[in-house]
């Protein structure tokens, strides 16, 4: 009963949550100085009596000479129906296809990414707090990590492993020249191209979840029940499984709130490596001034971001029951 | 042992995720490389239209290899080449004339009068086609026979339909009629009546593959290369490196360094073997906002024409490569020469000559009064204007430092700036700019009118208003647009009458100077001979070799049809283009960084530039005598292997 009243408060938020963004995002490119539609037209060398004709017909079937509350609600009621639009940029494709052949690659670099680096991470934590020597190696190691932005180390790798020492490609998702396909060559290729975005995203991360943990556990360790356990003379081993259990916790919630931003980095290093992600869409999406293509992508991400978010959060309150009494002001 | 299985998650994940990635498109493919031209320089974004009614957004190729127009037009020697039609002519003042060849379409059908009908009678109906305002001055088109199609016009608009005649792309009937909403079709599966057809495409290129059936065989010959890959390359850099790696075949980017490429490298082809390398393709323009004070001045204009160097721009920006223009912004091509009043350029024209500029604002009262160096009104006020070109346009970027450091030394105050193409666009089309570079539609063609009536566009809205295109400064002049209001019902052979209407024009705009012509811009051409021979040049000029979507016309097809592939010796075919473009991201943050010093002081800026292309250069052949392909698989691979095992030993050990 509890569980169900805190996924329903919790949906309301967010639902609340994905309004404002949205429209946010709706309204934002629009106040943005530019036109366009003067945009599509100035790729083409064209009469200016062409070019007049075009642009009113364009400006039309866009639906762009509406009044803006009337352009606000078409877009709520076209969102509603699954219709993100036709691109500008990428015309006329329908900005629903554009974003699915897109999100894929996201989904490539961020999922592996989050996933290895909290792994890893924590597991590195855990390995610091019991070890001195290590610790002392290893955390300004994870600071430097942690406090680096998504783009830097993006443009670090690609500086030492695309200049300095050449062994991957600087842009792109494969190869000029080759095409998709389930061929030893082509997913080489791939891999070779998808390794340095992925790793920038996975350095970045791990430092965070490595500092997080090893901070964690040595607090459990200092906690009663260690120190009672270790009266009665439990081996090292078993308090340390205890720590590293409750010290979860806390990791389970950063992993919320990590992937919204590594959806983040990932939109800063796929501009870096040309990686033909959400990320790198939406930048063409705004050089271009194309407002549909950056609503689509920017809603995908909302959602993926929402989403994510509220299945840690009933995990969460599964995990630990303390969390939906207070939510739902059970007492326990 | 639960770990151990938790760890082999994200493993699966990936793999699976990759699987996804993978379905999209499954088709393995290698070209043979001697059947196989590689080309760049016209494909900016990952091409998905075809649609020969939307040439704005289709792929390059689309019109000109798929769909065909009825003439090709070859600037250099004003020469129209019949191409689908056969013949045509003006049968009496206001009836064009077309007799057609046997064409077909590529599914059989042959190409009839009925299709040439349909296709100007489909702008009727969709007004949002690019030529749809044909049928402001077009009356009626008339079947004579299946090969013969008669235009009846209530106004004819000489210089607009020629223009027509090589810009409009025949669509078969058949087809079309069919399709409700033509603008909105993406023709991902185009039949046209080209000599290549569409093959694949994804995010990086466009594949074309010749059509044997071609029905101008016989009357044309069958073009060199059996496929034509059109690369979508990131950057003109990376363009440079593929080229002299012998990836790239053509190219009709801007690149860098041209004259020490040509020097180096035997292979790369350009149309000249000297300066300037190429062919003039349009002007640039310096347009001045003539609605805003003091810009609305005459003579106010004429001191920063007079002020403006623009042989410093050529050396240092441009090494050479593009010519300085002549006054009225005449090209060097025939059909605009013959009507270039040489004796009144040269009269009334202008060159540089600081000292002609300061006696002029002298003359007109701006002085400095406040000693900073920079004049004031002559009501004391400061003046300060802008000068605006896009962000990342460099050759642009660095030309408007100069033009800024030179009208400085006159003593006016201008900044370069550089907003984004989207708010420069904005600016130039509302009017809210005060000095800018564009270049948009003075291209080569067969008569002056194209520029003009871009430049003078009469239907201009006031500032503030969008505008569509051209006339950006709000310059109007009721005389010239009378002037061009006859030019354009003049018949183009009536050369005398032109003449003089064309002279009167370049009187008044030597006279007001409401902008001012700076150099010509060129058809961007390097080939490289490594595979395909046949390129035209200065000695061979059968057509312009330009790729650019919609001016293929201009003589690319012509270049497909001259093309032969190198016979090789030896038969070793390394078929797999694989490209790792490596020295890109160097070069391209040490120019920026190198334009970033520039503002203070631009002649190092030059400097700096062609030695790291040297550099980039040098690190190329390096790269040529070293393949390092096989290692870097493998290094790939025992990274992501070790990122897996790394992984599952973590977990293993806890």
């Amino acid at each position: 009963m509890g569980l169900i009243r805190y996924i329903g408060k919790k949906a309301v938020i967010y639902l609340a949550t994905f309004f404002v963004a949205v429209t946010l995002n709706w309204a934002i490119p629009r106040f943005m100085p530019g036109n366009p539609i003067g945009i599509l037209l100035s790729r083409f060398a064209t009469l200016p009596e062409s070019a007049e004709v075009m642009y009113s017909y364009f400006t039309q079937a866009f639906g762009l000479d509406k009044p803006l509350y009337e352009q606000y609600i078409n877009f709520w009621r076209a969102l509603l129906n699954g219709d993100l639009g036709v691109s500008i940029y990428l015309y006329p494709q329908k900005v629903r296809d554009i974003v699915l052949e897109a999100l894929p690659y996201d989904i490539v670099l961020i999922v592996p990414a989050v996933i290895v680096s909290w792994i890893v991470g924590n597991w590195l934590g855990a390995l610091a707090s019991t070890n001195r020597r290590l610790d002392n190696i290893l955390m300004p190691i994870f600071y430097f990590l942690t406090a680096s932005p998504y783009f830097w180390m993006a443009i670090v790798l690609a500086w030492v492993f695309t200049v300095t020492i050449p062994i991957f490609p600087p842009s792109g998702a494969y190869s000029p020249g080759i095409s998709p396909s389930l061929s030893l060559s082509f997913i080489v290729d791939f891999l070779k191209h998808w390794i340095l975005p992925f790793l920038s995203l996975l350095l970045v991360m791990l430092g965070g979840w490595a500092i997080g943990m090893r901070n964690m556990i040595i607090y459990e360790l200092e906690s009663n029940y260690s120190r009672y356990m270790e009266a009665l003379g439990a081996p090292n081993r078993l308090i340390l499984r205890y720590a590293f259990r409750n010290a979860m916790l806390p990791q389970i919630t950063g992993l919320a709130l990590q992937i919204g931003l590594a959806v983040a980095g990932a939109i800063t290093t796929e501009i870096v490596f040309s990686y033909p992600g959400l990320g790198y869409l939406m930048l063409q999406a705004i050089q271009n001034q194309d407002y549909f293509l950056m609503q689509g992508a920017f809603l995908v991400i909302v959602i993926m971001v929402l989403i994510s978010n509220f299945v840690i959060d009933i995990v969460y309150a599964i995990v630990d029951p303390r969390v939906r009494y207070t939510y739902t002001g059970e007492t326990g | 042992m639960q770990a151990r299985f938790k760890s082999i998650v994200p493993l699966l994940l990936s793999i699976l995720v990759l699987q996804v990635v993978l379905s999209i498109n499954a088709s393995a493919q290698e070209l043979p490389r001697n059947e196989t031209i590689y080309v760049g320089g016209g494909l900016w974004a990952p091409s998905s239209n075809f649609n020969p009614l939307t040439p704005w957004a289709a792929a390059t190729g689309s019109v000109g290899l798929i769909y065909e127009p009825l003439f090709l037009y070859i600037p250099i020697k004003d020469e129209f080449v019949p191409w689908l039609a056969e013949e045509g002519k003006w049968v009496s003042d206001n009836v064009y004339e077309v007799k057609l060849r046997e064409a077909k379409w590529h599914d059989g059908t042959p190409l009839t009068a009925e299709d040439v009908k349909f296709t100007f009678e489909y702008a009727k109906i969709h007004q949002g086609i690019y030529y749809s305002s044909i049928w402001n001055w077009l009356d009626r088109i008339e079947v004579v026979d299946e090969r013969t199609v008669r235009f009846v016009f209530s106004e004819p608009h000489y210089p607009e339909w020629t223009y027509y005649l090589y810009t409009l792309y025949i669509i078969p009937k058949h087809i079309w009629e069919k399709i409700e909403n033509p603008l909105e079709e993406a023709n991902t599966n185009p039949i046209g009546s080209g000599m290549y057809k569409l093959k694949s495409y994804d995010q990086n290129q466009v594949v074309y593959e010749r059509n044997d059936e071609w029905w101008g065989k016989d009357a044309f010959g069958t073009p060199g290369p059996k496929y034509i890959v059109y690369l979508r390359v990131a950057s003109n850099n990376v363009a440079l490196a593929m080229l002299v790696r012998g990836e790239l075949d053509w190219s009709n980017f801007f690149l860098p360094g041209v004259p020490q490429l040509v020097k180096q490298y035997e292979f790369i082809h350009t149309w000249y073997k000297d300066r300037p390398y190429h062919l003039p393709a349009n002007v640039a323009f310096l347009f001045i906002n003539n609605q805003k004070y003091p810009l609305n001045l005459t003579e106010f204009r004429r001191a920063m024409a007079y002020a403006i160097n623009v042989d410093e721009i050529i050396e240092r920006v441009f090494e050479g490569t593009v010519l300085k223009s002549n006054s009225v912004g005449f090209l060097p091509i025939p059909s605009w020469q013959r009507f270039y009043a040489k004796d009144l350029d040269e009269e009334m024209g202008f060159k540089y000559d600081p000292d002609k500029a300061n006696e002029i604002l002298d003359k007109l009262g701006f002085k400095d009064i406040d000693g900073d160096g920079y004049r004031e009104t002559p009501s004391g006020e400061r003046l300060r204007l802008t000068i605006i070109v896009p962000f990342g346009w460099t050759d642009w970027m660095e030309s408007i430092r100069i033009i800024a450091e030179n009208l400085g030394q006159v003593g006016i105050n201008v900044e370069p700036k550089f907003p984004d193409f989207s708010k420069y666009f904005d600016d130039l089309t509302k009017g809210y700019f005060d000095l800018a570079i564009n270049n948009f539609n003075s291209f080569v063609s067969p008569t002056p009118w194209t520029m003009y009536n871009w430049l003078f566009y009469e239907d201009t809205p006031p500032i503030g208003e969008n505008s569509w295109n051209g006339n950006f400064g709000r310059y109007f002049n009721d005389e010239i647009t009378q002037l061009l209001g006859e030019v354009l019902v003049t018949p183009m052979d009536d050369e005398a009458t032109l003449r003089e209407l064309y002279r009167k024009i370049q009187e008044i705009f030597l006279r007001d100077l409401p902008y001012i012509p700076l150099w010509y811009n060129g058809f961007w051409f390097q080939a490289s001979t490594l595979h395909w021979t046949g390129w035209p040049s200065e000695d061979n000029p059968y057509g312009v070799p330009v790729t650019w979507p919609g001016n293929w016309q201009l003589g690319g097809v012509l270049t497909l049809l001259n093309l032969k592939p190198v016979v090789r010796e030896e038969t070793k075919t390394t078929t797999s283009p694989v490209v790792t473009t490596v020295t890109k991201t160097q070069e391209v943050t040490e120019t920026v960084t190198v334009t970033e010093k520039g503002q203070v002081v631009t002649k190092e800026v030059v400097k700096t530039q062609t030695t790291v292309i040297t550099k980039t250069v040098e690190q190329t052949v390096e790269q040529m005598t070293t393949p390092t392909g096989g290692n870097n698989t493998l290094i790939a691979v025992a990274v992501v292997i070790i990122v897996v095992l790394a992984a599952l030993a973590l977990l293993r050990r806890r």
